[in-house]
């Protein structure tokens, strides 16, 4: 927390000498992993969010990751890593959401976001209890609520990084079958792609995303990484592989630009990537209004 | 009853019962999502006034019916693109949390405690005027829920036979917002920017899972959100460190659980009402 504090208290100034503010930023180490695990989360994010646009499941998304919070908050209080217990509550819930909204007709869909809601509204308290238990509180449950970026180790990025490529590789195996299922599911359905599996595949891989993005957006700005690169990249092309790519350039270049923004500034980093993010949405939203 | 317990227990139920209806509908309608957003926006209102020093109280209603407003003008696009509601609200939420900043650099005196004040709510830290002013808004609420429920459900229903029928299905979605947003304004108080969406949905799940009719899943629904709200309030109490949200939302789920375990058949859901719309709802 001290060196952030010094960093982002603004003894830092931007110079306008591109080349020297970026090896200034470099030299110290927590800027150096930031982007690191930065650039690793914004890659696994984008991909597995452009998946979660398509299929519609925001909702769903927005749960799970807010499922990191108490994941923290129970690893504190019960003293493992905070990384376990972000991964064990994240794909928890994806497990419940797949378990208690089974696929129902064209109905589905109603029963299913009371279900999401309910998971999330418990999640979340679950988490304030946990926080409440563990009397030391208050700094920590800002931390896990909304980031700490400048506090990440090598191991966690070395986590981080197996975990991103454990997604990304699942997501390469699916990916293509996920992508017909997520299209037209009926079609799919009846030439036996196994619609349902991948449902449930899809929301573990999800939630391992979240889990993965909350450590450096926190709980409640994950979203944000998942959601708005591929919002963007959708709007731009329909073109599967192209849409991609687009997203983790935009997820990328949120990442880097809110993390450097942080740096200069006082503002807290999950303000600036979100702003970022959010201003290519707008950005994009106005071109295609516009055209 | 030590005062505050009056008190929590006077807005809590005001709220609960506002909640549950309202829940109905936004289950029956499928905008739960929209709550989630509504619910984030009352954090960023709350923070904004602390950080720009007025009342957070009147940043948190007006932000939130604000925002309630601009998706209802949305309209249509508000209702089908989550993809809108989900990027302005994750930047609306990053947009808290610098405000929760700019709040705690300026006043250094232990003040960590007002971000988690109003995103896990402080029921128990109810004064008494606000518990007036929550029955009040709840009970508006309620009425402009009576007088609109009938035309509403049908619009829910059949958008597009309602719209034949001459019911101004826009205008009621758009008014429907509205009220969601004040309630969600309210609800804050009591469970918090993060939980109330436990508060709205949780109970409507519930009634929707154990009965197909409309009038009797709307009673149901608020019951079920008074008794959450009364039974956690009594936990809280008897166990002081139990905090009064979790407790809430805890009773809450609970209730929507075992509606799962007592109709394991019907857990298939077929959306329960839909199919009494062309029966209850002929002559509006």
């Amino acid at each position: 927390m001290t060196i952030a504090a010094a960093a982002t208290s603004g003894d830092v100034t931007w110079s306008w000498n591109l080349l020297n503010d970026v090896r200034d930023m470099f030299s110290y180490p927590f800027m150096v992993n930031a982007f690191r695990a930065g650039t690793i989360v914004a890659i696994v994010g984008a991909v597995v969010g452009w998946y979660m646009v398509l299929r519609k499941q925001t909702f769903a998304g927005h749960t799970l990751s807010v499922a990191a919070f108490p994941g923290a908050a129970a690893a504190t209080l019960i003293g493992v890593s905070a990384t376990a217990g972000y991964f064990a509550f994240c794909v928890a819930a994806a497990l419940v959401i797949a378990i208690a909204s089974r696929p129902s007709g064209s109905r589905g869909f109603s029963a299913e976001s009371a279900v999401v809601g309910t998971v999330q509204a418990f999640v979340l308290a679950s988490g304030y209890l946990f926080a409440t238990l563990y009397n030391g509180l208050l700094s920590g449950l800002n931390n896990q609520l909304f980031g700490f970026t400048f506090g990440i180790t090598n191991d966690q990025v070395v986590t981080l990084g197996a975990v991103g490529v454990l997604v990304l590789a699942v997501l390469a195996l699916i990916g293509r079958r996920l992508f017909f299922a997520s299209i037209d599911v009926d079609v799919a359905d009846a030439r036996g792609v196994g619609v349902r599996l991948l449902g449930v595949a899809f929301l573990l891989v999800l939630g391992a995303a979240a889990a993965e993005a909350s450590q450096i957006t926190g709980a409640l700005l994950v979203f944000a990484l998942l959601v708005m690169p591929a919002a963007v990249a959708q709007r731009v092309t329909a073109r599967p592989v192209a849409g991609i790519g687009l997203a983790v350039l935009i997820g990328i270049a949120a990442t880097w630009g809110g993390l450097t923004m942080a740096y200069y500034t006082s503002y807290p980093s999950g303000f600036c990537i979100t702003t970022f993010a959010f201003a290519a949405f707008v950005a994009v939203h106005r071109v295609r209004a516009g055209a | 009853m030590a005062p505050y317990l009056e008190h929590a227990a006077l807005a809590g139920t005001a709220i609960a019962i506002a909640a549950g209806l309202i829940g109905y509908f936004l289950v029956l309608r499928s905008q739960v999502f929209t709550t989630d957003a509504l619910g984030h926006v009352t954090y960023t209102g709350a923070m904004s006034g602390l950080a720009f020093a007025f009342n957070p109280l009147l940043g948190l209603f007006a932000a939130t019916v604000a925002v309630a407003g601009g998706f209802a003008v949305l309209g249509r696009r508000a209702r089908a693109d989550d993809v809108v509601i989900g990027s302005a609200f994750a930047w609306v939420l990053g947009l808290g949390a610098l405000f929760q900043r700019l709040y705690t650099e300026h006043h250094s005196s232990g003040n960590g405690r007002a971000g988690a004040t109003y995103l896990f709510g402080s029921i128990f830290g109810i004064s008494s005027t606000q518990a007036i002013v929550s029955v009040f808004v709840c009970g508006a609420v309620c009425i402009a829920m009576a007088f609109i429920s009938r035309p509403l459900l049908f619009a829910s229903l059949d958008e597009a036979v309602a719209i034949a029928r001459g019911v101004p299905v826009r205008l009621l979605g758009a008014g429907f917002l509205i009220v969601v947003g004040v309630t969600c304004a309210q609800a804050a108080q009591a469970v918090g920017a993060l939980l109330l969406l436990g508060l709205i949905s949780a109970p409507a799940g519930a009634a929707h899972r154990l009965t197909t009719r409309p009038f009797v899943g709307l009673a149901l629904a608020a019951l079920i959100a008074v008794f959450s709200t009364w039974a956690g309030l009594l936990i809280s109490y008897v166990l002081p460190r139990t905090p009064p949200s979790f407790a809430i939302i805890g009773v809450a789920t609970l209730c929507y659980l075992l509606t799962f375990a007592w109709h394991p058949n019907r857990a298939a859901g077929r959306g329960p009402a839909h199919h009494a719309d062309a029966t209850l709802l002929p002559d509006i």
